[in-house]
């Protein structure tokens, strides 16, 4: 007896499997009629339909068939191959075939989910059925290529989702790389006040892990620096990172701060980003007491020194020698490699200014909720006092929820946070200054651990809640000072005037103004409202489709303080798994030359985004180099003697599928 | 045997539709997860890059039947492999031209940048062109005689 070969041999008939995925398929396709049809087509040995394949039995039947009646190859036509092309190659696997001797059909995303004819439906089926019952009996036998993985991960972004997946991986051993874009880590987290539902102070559970990070031996932070390259593959990534200049030696700054009080400018006159300029700074400043590193920025756009030339540099006087202020300091460019990258790049919060009748920029009165959250802030730039723009502490407060989301001028989507802030922005105002709050809401929602319960409380504490759009904000007409907040009560049925000394625009989260130019940095996909695409929302959903790039926190979408940190932990475990199994599997696609056929007319090598092409002198042969191939058949379509192949994407199976779908009766 | 012969069924258009795996595939899954509904007409064959689209792939799909070829790539500056999309944009230009020598109507090809993001693009594009291509009615390719009494008139 002969070992059934792992690799089979070409030989056996095709078996298809036809999935209901229960109605989805199954609702709009004859299943039966399509497995009927398939049966009949030629080379087809057995042809199934099954209300799940891709389920434990729905597999069975596969490597069942391939063992008991000598299958040769498979055709699963069910969902996108981007969800089970890897579960049904595997199948075909453990049945004893090469996995590439498969092919999958898309039922479901392509056909059932987009058509409404059940005929035209099922005859679409039948045609890219039978164009991949041709294509697969070409299939060639395939290894995948391993590579192995550099164990040091980059992560983007020092938020709270890149401090939290720095940690997680740093305390399992592995090398982590830190960049962050500002002076300090702690991207907004380190802004907000208390965190709902529990009030627990955000420094308070930041703080640490900031210190934490810095200290780690397993971590390099860089801050104020940005990701500018990024070359290389899954496990062989190199990433150019751009430092800038602080101006400060950041190894010789001790951060006791004395050159900030020795600043020529006596007195704090630039608006402060961190307290969103509620606040105000020196040209020389540290972001926030907390900032880590403990290291002091120069703003070149605001020191005397770089902009005349003539300062007495009273903070190059103070530092002694200690010579941790350098005004030369250049720019530095840092180049590291790593296997897996993390994106944690956050959000930004939407800008009030785009919904001009809410008058944020025209009326003092009116503040963004992050504004707020510094305001009540102990640290805050009013040391937690609640103070309006003119001094006066508020009596009436208006909170206006989505503003900039669920709005079809805006954004269409939920922005998810802003009912609970503006619920824990109501406590805290109501506990600071005893105004009366008014919440004027769409609907409110709280579905988290704890929320439903949080709301209660704060609707107990006397805050208001009037279900309706605010409209218009206007000055109240005699002279009060007071803005008037119309809105239609849609549970009273009448338009309420509410006159209130504060207003608070509930902003939503939107995706960062540079997310396109950062998504083409790393070769990743952004969704339709612009945050990151993750590969699957449940199957990979911290994955990119670029494999070894994972997400982490607000860029793939809104979401609160404990899913973020629980989706970093997520995109760090996937790290982890890679970097652990040290070597990693890439699709076998690549383009090969065939040497007796090639001209050497060098038409390919040009070609090649990634220098993959050489040309042999000696053979004047063209060779591509595996490694570096990345897959796309750009060389494959353009070799004029049909020299260049590609492994998956071989010619004569794309004929074949052309042929296939176009072969019907 | 039935004697009278049946009604003509109404054309429907057949395109072939040659999706890159990075954008306009996963648009056109995202259309299936949005829900989106266009017209029937389209076959997908997936291939990596819109520049391994093959102008023989395209001739061979015209050959065989199809009334449209349909090419989707990654809008310019986002291919997945840097530079795909351009070459692919080069090659259907010039193939425009020979289909065009070749009797073939200009809208029976097209090349269209679709995101990841744009299932909405995918639904207007494929109705878009299924409409274009019903109204060029099916694709009748000259037989060579057709082509020498064509030459030799002038």
């Amino acid at each position: 007896m002969q070992e059934p070969k792992r690799n089979g041999n070409g030989a056996g008939g095709v078996g298809v499997y036809v999935c209901h995925c229960g109605t989805n398929i199954a609702g709009i396709i004859d299943v039966r009629e399509l497995a009927a049809y398939a049966a009949g087509l030629p080379g087809v040995t057995v042809a199934r339909e099954y209300k799940y394949v891709c389920s434990d039995p729905g597999q069975e039947f596969i490597k069942q068939d391939i063992r008991a009646l000598g299958l040769g190859r498979v055709v699963v036509a069910a969902c996108s191959p981007c969800l089970h092309e890897k579960t049904f190659r595997r199948a075909t696997e453990q049945g004893g075939l090469n996995p590439f001797y498969f092919q999958m059909v898309n039922l479901r995303e392509h056909d059932s989910w987009v058509h409404t004819d059940r005929e035209a439906a099922t005859e679409k089926a039948k045609d890219l059925v039978r164009a991949a019952v041709r294509r697969v009996r070409l299939h060639q036998p395939l290894e995948r290529r391993r590579v192995p993985i550099d164990p040091k991960v980059l992560v983007v972004g020092g938020g709270i989702a890149g401090i939290h997946a720095a940690l997680t991986l740093a305390n399992a051993g592995k090398k982590v790389y830190l960049v962050e874009r500002e002076p300090t880590i702690g991207g907004h987290m380190a802004q907000f006040d208390k965190t709902f539902p529990t009030l627990d102070c955000a420094a308070c559970i930041l703080t640490p892990k900031m210190t934490a990070v810095r200290s780690h031996p397993n971590i390099t932070l860089w801050t104020y620096s940005e990701v500018t390259k990024v070359d290389g593959y899954v496990g062989n990534f190199k990433v150019t990172v751009k430092r800038k200049p602080r101006y400060i030696v950041e190894e010789l700054c001790l951060g006791c701060l004395e050159c900030i009080e020795a600043c020529v400018y006596k007195q704090a006159k630039v608006p402060d980003e961190f307290n969103l300029g509620l606040g105000k700074r020196k040209p020389i400043y540290l972001p926030f007491p907390q900032a880590v590193p403990q290291v002091v920025v120069i703003d070149p756009e605001t020191c005397i020194e770089f902009k005349s030339g003539k300062c007495k540099k009273t903070c190059v006087e103070v530092c002694g020698d200690r010579l941790a202020i350098d005004f030369k300091q250049q720019e530095r460019i840092e180049e590291v490699e790593v296997g897996t990258i993390i994106l944690a790049t956050g959000f930004q919060p939407f800008d009030a200014r785009r919904i001009p009748y809410y008058g944020y920029g025209t009326y003092p009165g009116v503040y963004t909720a992050l504004e707020v959250e510094r305001l009540v802030n102990a640290a805050g730039p009013t040391g937690g006092e609640v103070l309006l723009r003119d001094g006066h502490k508020p009596r009436t407060i208006g909170i206006i929820h989505c503003v900039g989301s669920r709005d079809e001028h805006t954004h269409r989507y939920c922005s998810r946070v802003c009912c609970m802030y503006s619920l824990k922005l109501a406590h805290l105002l109501k506990e600071k200054t005893d105004a009366e709050v008014y919440n004027f809401y769409i609907d409110i929602r709280a579905p988290g651990k704890a929320f439903e319960e949080f709301y209660n409380r704060v609707a107990e504490e006397g805050t208001h809640f009037i279900r309706g759009k605010v409209a218009d904000v206007y000055p109240e007409p005699n002279g009060t000072g007071r803005l008037v907040l119309q809105a239609e009560d849609t549970l009273l049925g009448l338009v309420r005037r509410i006159p209130v000394d504060m207003v608070v625009l509930a902003t939503g989260l939107e995706a960062r103004a540079d997310a396109q130019e950062v998504r083409r940095l790393f070769n990743i996909t952004c969704s339709t409202e612009g945050f990151f695409l993750e590969r699957h929302p449940k199957l990979a959903p911290v994955n990119t489709f670029t494999d070894g790039i994972f997400l982490a926190g607000c860029c793939q979408g809104p979401k609160d303080i404990p899913d973020t940190v629980a989706q970093a932990g997520a995109a760090a475990a996937e790290a982890l798994a890679l970097v652990d199994a040290q070597f990693v599997e890439l699709e076998p696609n690549t383009a090969y030359v065939l040497e007796e056929e090639c001209s050497g007319c060098k038409t390919c090598v040009p070609l090649c985004p990634y220098s993959a092409i050489t040309f042999v002198e000696a053979k004047k042969k063209a060779e591509i180099n595996e490694v570096l191939c990345k897959g796309c058949g750009v060389c494959v379509a353009a070799c004029p003697s049909g020299s260049i192949r590609q492994n998956l994407f071989e010619d004569a199976q794309i004929f074949e599928e052309i042929e296939g779908v176009l072969a019907h009766a | 045997m039935p004697d009278a012969t049946p009604a003509p069924r109404k054309f429907e258009p057949r395109i072939v539709a040659f999706f890159c795996n990075w954008c306009t595939y996963l648009a056109a899954d995202l259309a299936g997860t949005s829900r989106l509904k266009y017209a029937p007409n389209t076959r997908v064959i997936r291939v990596m890059c819109s520049g391994r689209v093959d102008p023989q792939f395209v001739l061979e799909a015209f050959a065989r039947g199809a009334d449209g070829v349909l090419i989707g790539g990654c809008p310019p500056g986002d291919c997945h492999y840097q530079v795909g999309n351009y070459k692919a944009l080069r090659r259907f230009r010039l193939l425009r031209r020979l289909l065009r020598e070749m009797g073939i109507e200009e809208e029976r090809l097209r090349l269209e940048w679709i995101s990841a993001s744009e299932a909405d693009k995918v639904k207007a594009v494929v109705n878009d062109m299924v409409e274009k291509v019903r109204a060029l009615g099916p694709l009748r390719l000259k037989v060579p005689e057709e082509v020498f009494a064509e030459e030799v008139a002038a």
